[in-house]
């Protein structure tokens, strides 16, 4: 395996994640779409280590995984606390940023 | 020596201390009485302090005491300060005294104003003092011209004291438009004498002219400009229109402002620059020619009036062109000598007709007659002013008119000395008109000429009395200051400038005496009936009662070309100004509404935008160039 195929790989991950986030309209499917994104580039992290020799890319691929599970947690508690409030999960409806 | 700097600083700052106490003190001022009180000690330690800042000066010596004040890369470009010579001190004692005397005097003729009006009165009479004090010390032209403006202020203030009634507003705005009028191009003339000369100070300028004609040659225009600010102030010919309707204002105030000290600035600063002047002969010869003639057409002007303040106004103008005209004649201590000895005449004449009218209740002079009687104090004072006034013997204003008189001749303007001499005789004739009406006539006489004299008592004649002392004191101070002045300069001569014809004299005195007998003729004995002798001048008399269509001219020149003038620009500014910054407030307004709409408050679009921002930032980097 070619360090290009690994790089694709994660291009292609995270245009699927962008694509999750941008296109859902469920907000557990954004977050769902954001773990993609963050996962793409765990691959680049990893495989640049790999590639390099380097180990100090998969130090941050840890550091990387525990803040991803920090996010997650904190997502779905918003989410839980806003469908608590409005009544609704749905992102369509949360336009309070509108100007 | 210095100490006469010291002095006149102090008796500069009083009147200001008082100003800054009652403008910043507001219950204080708003009390009336007690700031009136506070007013009138700080003016008693001026007048005091200029006394003293006199009588230590040394004669032929200038004290100057400076503090930079504008400094700029090389030295100073001006300073504040004081110099104090003998001709400034006097001049001091003569503004110090009056303000004071005046000040008394407001209190028993101003004693039914509310307290806060009383207080805004004493505000404003401190200020003026203070003001008019920088004006008389200024070392240099830009204290000079901020203290002018600054009298120029007071006397719009004072004049619409009584703001309330329209003639008063309209005739502070006219005094403050018209001296504004001249006082630009003195403005104009001072920065063009400082882009010639480099200073605006007096003694270095002074120095300049005493050095030769080089640096000095050709300042003709400055010189003018600078008389035009002076002709201004001193209501020359056509500036003249604005005094006789300052007469709005309070009495006091027309006897310390409009009489004896703001109007006499214009006479002061010519003085004052006179070696500047000494460069220009020809605006001399002009300001001589107007002077003699505003002296004439203002005395004609007097004789028609029945404001009993009017006459006095247009006497104040006739004699301000008396001083303006010795000037011009090349002597100006003939006309500094006149200034101050009218300073004295004029005020008290100024608060004896105060006190007739705060007694009568009018200022007509055909409802007042057989004052005499009933108002013997206020008789006797009216009278020796008048007999100033007129230039009888022994009085204060018989040496220096026979001095202007004689300067004109000397100084060669045959003509301007003929208009005076008709001038002196129509002054005698009618102040005489007056005293002879107001005081003698029979009360409450139906107007002169009509038959029957005994028309009746008037309601408010029949109990007019002698003003309270604190009116009737000032009063005898002025006219004692009046005769001292007079006999002192009968006694000892002063040193004449020049020699003065020996026919001058007699001719000088036969024509006040023949004015006098004038009118007594005419309004005491009735041997000549004034309807004669107004048929006789009916040419004259016509054109002098719409004062020469000189006010109409000047109203006609505002409304038409000044408002219409106005109006253009004002449509210029609202339409085009104003119209490309609304037009171009409204297109924002409406481009802001339009980006608005795409803030949809969905964080996705946001996201998105993001992304393509990123995507594109992308492709330009890698894009191949």
């Amino acid at each position: 395996m070619t360090l290009q195929a690994y790089l694709t790989l994660a291009a292609l991950l995270f245009c699927i994640g962008l694509f999750g986030v941008l296109t859902r309209r469920n907000t557990i499917g954004i977050l769902l779409g954001i773990e993609l994104m963050l996962n793409a580039v765990n691959i680049n992290l990893v495989a640049f280590a790999r590639c390099l020799g380097d180990v100090s890319g998969m130090v941050f691929t840890v550091f990387t995984i525990c803040i991803t599970v920090v996010e997650v947690a904190l997502g779905l508690a918003l989410v839980i606390l806003i469908f608590r409030i409005r009544r609704t999960a749905v992102a369509d409806h949360l336009d309070l940023l509108r100007g | 020596m210095a100490a006469s700097g010291f002095l006149a600083i102090w008796a500069w700052l009083a009147p200001g201390l008082a100003f800054l106490i009652l403008g910043l003190v507001v219950p204080l001022r708003r009390s009336g009485r007690p700031a009136a009180w506070l007013s009138i000690v700080f003016s008693l330690g001026s007048l005091a302090a200029a006394v003293a800042a006199w009588r230590a000066t040394v004669p032929d010596m200038a004290r100057r005491m400076l503090w930079e004040w504008i400094p700029v890369e090389d030295g100073v470009l001006t300073s504040v300060g004081v110099l104090a010579d003998a001709d400034s001190t006097l001049m001091l004692i003569l503004v110090a005294l009056v303000s004071f005397l005046v000040q008394v005097y407001s209190l028993g003729y101003l004693a039914d104003e509310p307290p806060a009006s009383l207080g805004r009165y004493y505000v404003y009479q401190s200020l003026f003092a203070f003001s008019m004090m920088g004006l008389v010390l200024a070392p240099n032209f830009v204290q000079l011209f901020i203290c002018w403006e600054l009298v120029g202020l007071c006397s719009y203030l004072l004049i619409g004291y009584w703001y309330r009634r329209p003639e008063a507003a309209r005739a502070a705005v006219k005094a403050f438009w018209v001296t504004k009028a001249g006082d630009a191009f003195f403005l104009i003339g001072i920065v063009m004498l400082w882009s010639r000369t480099g200073t605006f100070d007096f003694s270095e300028i002074f120095e300049l002219a005493q050095g030769g004609g080089e640096a000095l040659a050709g300042i003709g225009l400055i010189t003018f400009f600078i008389y035009l600010g002076a002709a201004g102030k001193s209501a020359q010919f056509p500036f003249h229109v604005w005094l006789p309707d300052a007469m709005e204002g309070p009495t006091p105030v027309s006897a310390l402002i409009h009489a004896a000290t703001m109007v006499t600035a214009g006479v002061y600063l010519l003085y004052r620059t006179a070696f500047l002047f000494e460069q220009t002969p020809e605006v001399l010869a002009a300001v001589g020619w107007i002077g003699a003639f505003t002296a004439l057409l203002a005395a004609t002007l007097a004789c028609v009036q029945t404001d009993i303040k009017r006459v006095l106004a247009y006497s104040t103008v006739s004699q301000l062109g008396y001083m303006m005209a010795a000037i011009g004649a090349g002597f100006a201590g003939a006309g500094f000598l006149h200034l101050l000895t009218h300073g004295v005449f004029k005020a008290l004449l100024f608060l004896a007709a105060g006190a007739v009218i705060h007694a009568v209740g009018s200022n007509d002079i055909f409802a007042m007659g057989g004052l005499a009687r009933r108002m013997p104090q206020t008789f006797i004072v009216f009278v020796i002013g008048t007999l100033s006034l007129a230039g009888i013997p022994f009085f204060a204003g018989f040496v220096s008119k026979e001095e202007i008189l004689g300067a004109t001749w000397v100084g060669g303007l045959a003509v301007p000395f003929g208009m005076l001499v008709l001038a002196a005789f129509l002054t005698a004739f009618y102040m005489f008109r007056v005293v002879f009406i107001a005081f003698l006539g029979a009360p409450a006489a139906a107007p002169a000429g009509a038959g029957h004299h005994a028309a009746g008592h008037g309601h408010r004649e029949a109990h007019a009395h002698d003003a309270p002392a604190v009116m009737t004191l000032p009063l005898w101070i002025l006219a004692a200051l009046a005769m001292v002045i007079g006999l002192g300069l009968a006694i000892w001569h002063l040193e004449p400038e020049f020699e003065a014809p020996g026919w001058l004299t007699p001719l000088a005195v036969a024509v006040a005496l023949g004015g006098i007998a004038l009118a007594w003729l005419v309004y005491g004995l009735r041997a000549i009936s004034p309807d004669r002798l107004s048929e006789r001048f009916a040419w004259i008399g016509e054109a002098a009662m719409e004062r020469f269509w000189l006010d109409d001219l000047f109203a006609l020149v505002y409304r038409r070309v000044i408002l219409s003038g106005s109006a253009g620009i004002g449509w210029v500014d609202r339409y085009i100004v104003d119209g490309i910054l609304n037009v171009l407030s409204a297109w924002t307004l409406t481009a802001g509404d339009r980006l608005r709409r795409i803030q949809t408050g969905q964080a996705q679009d946001y996201l998105y935008g993001i992304a393509l921002g990123v995507l594109l930032l992308m492709v330009w980097m890698r894009w191949p160039r």
